[in-house]
């Protein structure tokens, strides 16, 4: 009975080190659920959703604040991808807070370009260079084309233009079977 | 001599179609008006224009120069003037115009200065080098940049060069007339390849359907310093695909999504060590290939073509496109592609001009449903399992097709060239393919946008902070000075208090110290005023 019960202890005693131990070494930082969420958006962080940008959206869904169908630049395959990551009902994008548009760009017009620096200030990737009173330009293989940009431009000189389908980033197409043909 | 030869999984014998174009020899063509020239030519990136427009240049003249590791430039294929560089229509499945440069034959076909190089002596490096800026890419269909692949890595040597001669696909014959015509030169080629690879072994595979080619092969090969060996492999599509030679010739399997370099071999095509002597020895950068025009012309034939010449214009060499034409397919039946434009250009990728007619391809049959008789994994010489890989591109189902190691296959058509359900496999392949490539690079893009983000987060929080650092610390400074005021305030405190008693002092009231009668004077004015007021004030009631 006597030797059971130190047996037992013992045991515990010893797992439970084991456990604390790994708990100090294994220590997870931050929660591991909102870099999943974060993963899947797509970190245009154009701010559509209502959360001033992605991070902070994939915060918000985890904490259970936020739906899961708020980002139209995620598109229906991003509201597919979190509904089986949180184990949740699939439902159609929310469109108050916007439709999917095509992947775009935005392209100052240099020559209405007043060198105002506010669309620097709003880019939430620093993908515009220019200077105060100098021709700003937009890095366009840095944006996301979060339209954030627009806006802010007093002088309107910031156009979204779609990506055009070029050699490099031409898909094939799903094939399309043919129908028998009936007279 | 080869004692064993190996086989590789699955394959299939469709008819060859080769007799039709072997019966002449190489011809030249004539010097076309125009050149179009793409500057996408190769896998990689694209190269950098070293012309303006209205420029005069020479045959053999640097056009476009290589850009980064993997890229390889283009030439001029022969004298003339740069008349536009801008976007045209290129040979590629999507139709889509890209970047070529256009050149007006001036007809003087001029050489710019050139010569051979001593390649022994100038250091591999520098050979390699040489060779980005040869334009020399793989001339299998690849186009692969070859210098890439000629490369020596300490990490994985080469000790097998395999040349690939076996020329699988139905109808295209352009090595077969190659090796038959200038086996000798190939074989000063693969000389220049051993050496700079360093391999023990060299091995040229070639079908056994080309005998000829075999045998002019063997006979240039015995001449050579070196040993090289001359295998016939058996007539199987696709044992041309690179890995399917290597595991022929050598037994060994190349592991997925490793380079055959990761065994110690290296693949090259035979066209590809016939370019590399043509520079190496006579300093002329690619700009023509042999291409096989065939199918539904008058006489068909291997030609050798300036690249960049319009490929209808090509088809006019073999005596034009017959009636009943329906498309003009690049490459081979199973592999290649019907061109969305018959005028664009040549490119190094060209090995085949097939002119199809509705007799030759009829139109496919509708596709039936998968019956899941696994004909497909039978005949898949990548050991996939293509009707797993079928549902999955089918319902979007990337990921599962990327387990199911969707990128080993080759696209050869093997499936769909058995499958009795005529369902066009390769094409669902093609799509699931794109899309993963897109997907991944939608990922990476990102994932950049992720980190400028939060680099720009912290950027600002740090700003945040400085400028807060800032504001204390004059806030701070501002106090202590406040400590030290205290005596200042009260000098200034007493200084005011003094400067109110001189004004008291100073400033003397003109009613005060006056003499009695002047007072009286006053107080008897002022008696009077208030009599007036009470007198005003009672008539005024």
């Amino acid at each position: 009975m006597l030797t059971a019960i130190f047996v037992m202890v013992g045991l515990a005693l010893a797992l439970g080190v084991v456990l604390g131990y790994a708990a100090l070494k294994f220590k997870v930082e931050g929660d591991p659920l909102v870099a999943k969420i974060d993963a899947i958006l797509p970190q245009t962080q154009c701010g559509q959703c209502g959360y001033p940008g992605c991070k902070p959206y994939a915060t918000a869904i985890a904490s259970g604040e936020a739906d899961i169908n708020q980002c139209p630049p995620g598109g229906d395959a991003g509201v597919h991808a979190l509904a089986d990551l949180l184990g949740k009902e699939y439902k159609p994008l929310n469109a108050e807070h916007g439709q999917p548009k095509p992947k775009s760009v935005a392209v100052i017009d240099e020559t209405l370009c007043i060198g105002c620096t506010l669309c620097i200030q709003a880019c939430p990737v620093d993908a515009i260079l220019g200077a105060a009173k100098h021709m700003h330009t937009v890095i366009a293989s840095e944006c996301t084309g979060c339209e954030l940009c627009v806006a802010p431009c007093p002088v309107d000189c910031i156009d979204m233009v779609p990506i055009p389908e070029k050699v490099d980033n031409w898909k094939w197409r799903y094939p399309v079977i043919q129908l028998k043909q009936v007279a | 001599m080869i004692s064993k030869l190996f086989k590789f999984h699955g394959g299939v014998h469709p008819p060859e179609h080769k007799l039709e174009s072997t019966t002449t020899p190489i011809r030249p063509v004539a010097l076309p008006k125009r050149l179009v020239l793409p500057l996408r030519q190769h896998m990689g990136n694209l190269p950098k224009v070293q012309v303006d427009i209205g420029e005069q240049v020479l045959k053999g003249q640097l056009l476009a120069a290589a850009e980064g590791m993997i890229s390889a430039a283009v030439h001029a294929p022969t004298s003339g003037t740069i008349v536009a560089i801008d976007e045209q229509p290129i040979p590629h499945a999507s139709g889509l115009p890209d970047v070529c440069i256009t050149l007006e034959v001036d007809g003087e076909d001029r050489w710019i200065e050139h010569g051979p190089l001593d390649y022994r002596s100038l250091g591999k490096t520098e050979v390699i080098e040489r060779l980005r800026q040869a334009g020399v890419v793989g001339l299998g269909g690849a186009t692969f940049p070859s210098h890439v692949k000629l490369r020596e890595d300490a990490r994985h040597p080469v000790r097998t060069l395999i040349l690939n001669g076996a020329e699988c696909e139905p109808f295209i014959t352009c090595d077969d007339m190659l090796m038959r015509e200038r086996a000798a030169e190939i074989v000063q080629g693969i000389e220049i390849m051993q050496y700079l690879l360093g391999a023990e072994r060299c091995i040229v595979g070639i079908e056994d359907n080309k005998p000829q080619a075999a045998q002019a092969m063997r006979a240039a090969c015995a001449e050579s310093a070196i040993p090289i060996e001359v295998a016939a492999v058996p007539t199987l599509y696709p044992g041309g695909g690179a890995k399917q030679l290597i595991k022929v010739l050598t037994g060994r399997e190349v592991p997925s999504g490793k380079l055959p370099t990761e065994i110690g071999v290296q693949c090259f095509n035979v066209a590809t060590a016939y370019t590399v002597h043509r520079f190496i020895h006579h300093g002329e950068p690619v700009i023509s290939r042999i291409v096989t025009v065939t199918g539904n012309v008058a006489q068909p034939g291997n030609f050798e073509a300036p690249l960049g010449m319009a490929i209808s214009e090509l088809v006019q060499s073999a005596g034009g496109a017959g009636a009943g034409t329906q498309s003009f397919i690049m490459g081979g039946p199973m592999m290649g592609f019907a061109l969305p434009f018959p005028q664009a250009p040549l490119v190094k990728a060209t090995n085949c001009i097939i002119v199809a007619s509705a007799n030759m391809f009829p139109p496919p049959p509708p596709a039936m449903p998968c019956i899941r008789c696994t004909r497909c994994a039978d005949a898949c010489p990548a050991d996939l399992q293509p009707q797993e890989l079928y549902w999955f591109a089918k319902s979007d189902n990337f990921d599962k097709a990327r387990d199911y190691h969707l990128f080993d296959c080759i696209e050869c058509g093997c499936c769909s060239y058995v499958c009795p359900s005529r369902i066009p496999l390769v094409q669902y392949y093609r799509y699931a393919k794109s899309e993963i490539i897109a997907l991944d690079r939608a990922k990476q893009a990102a994932d950049l946008a992720r980190e400028r983000n939060e680099l720009r987060l912290a950027r600002i929080e740090r700003e945040k902070q400085e400028r807060a650092a800032k504001h204390a610390q004059k806030a701070a400074g501002a106090k202590a000075e406040a400590a030290g005021d205290d005596a200042k305030k009260a000098a200034i405190a007493a200084a005011m208090e003094r400067a109110k008693a001189q004004k008291a002092e100073v400033a003397p009231q003109n009613t005060d110290n006056l003499a009695p009668a002047v007072q009286a004077e006053i107080t008897e004015i002022d008696a009077r005023r208030g009599e007036a007021a009470e007198t005003q004030e009672k008539q005024g009631s």
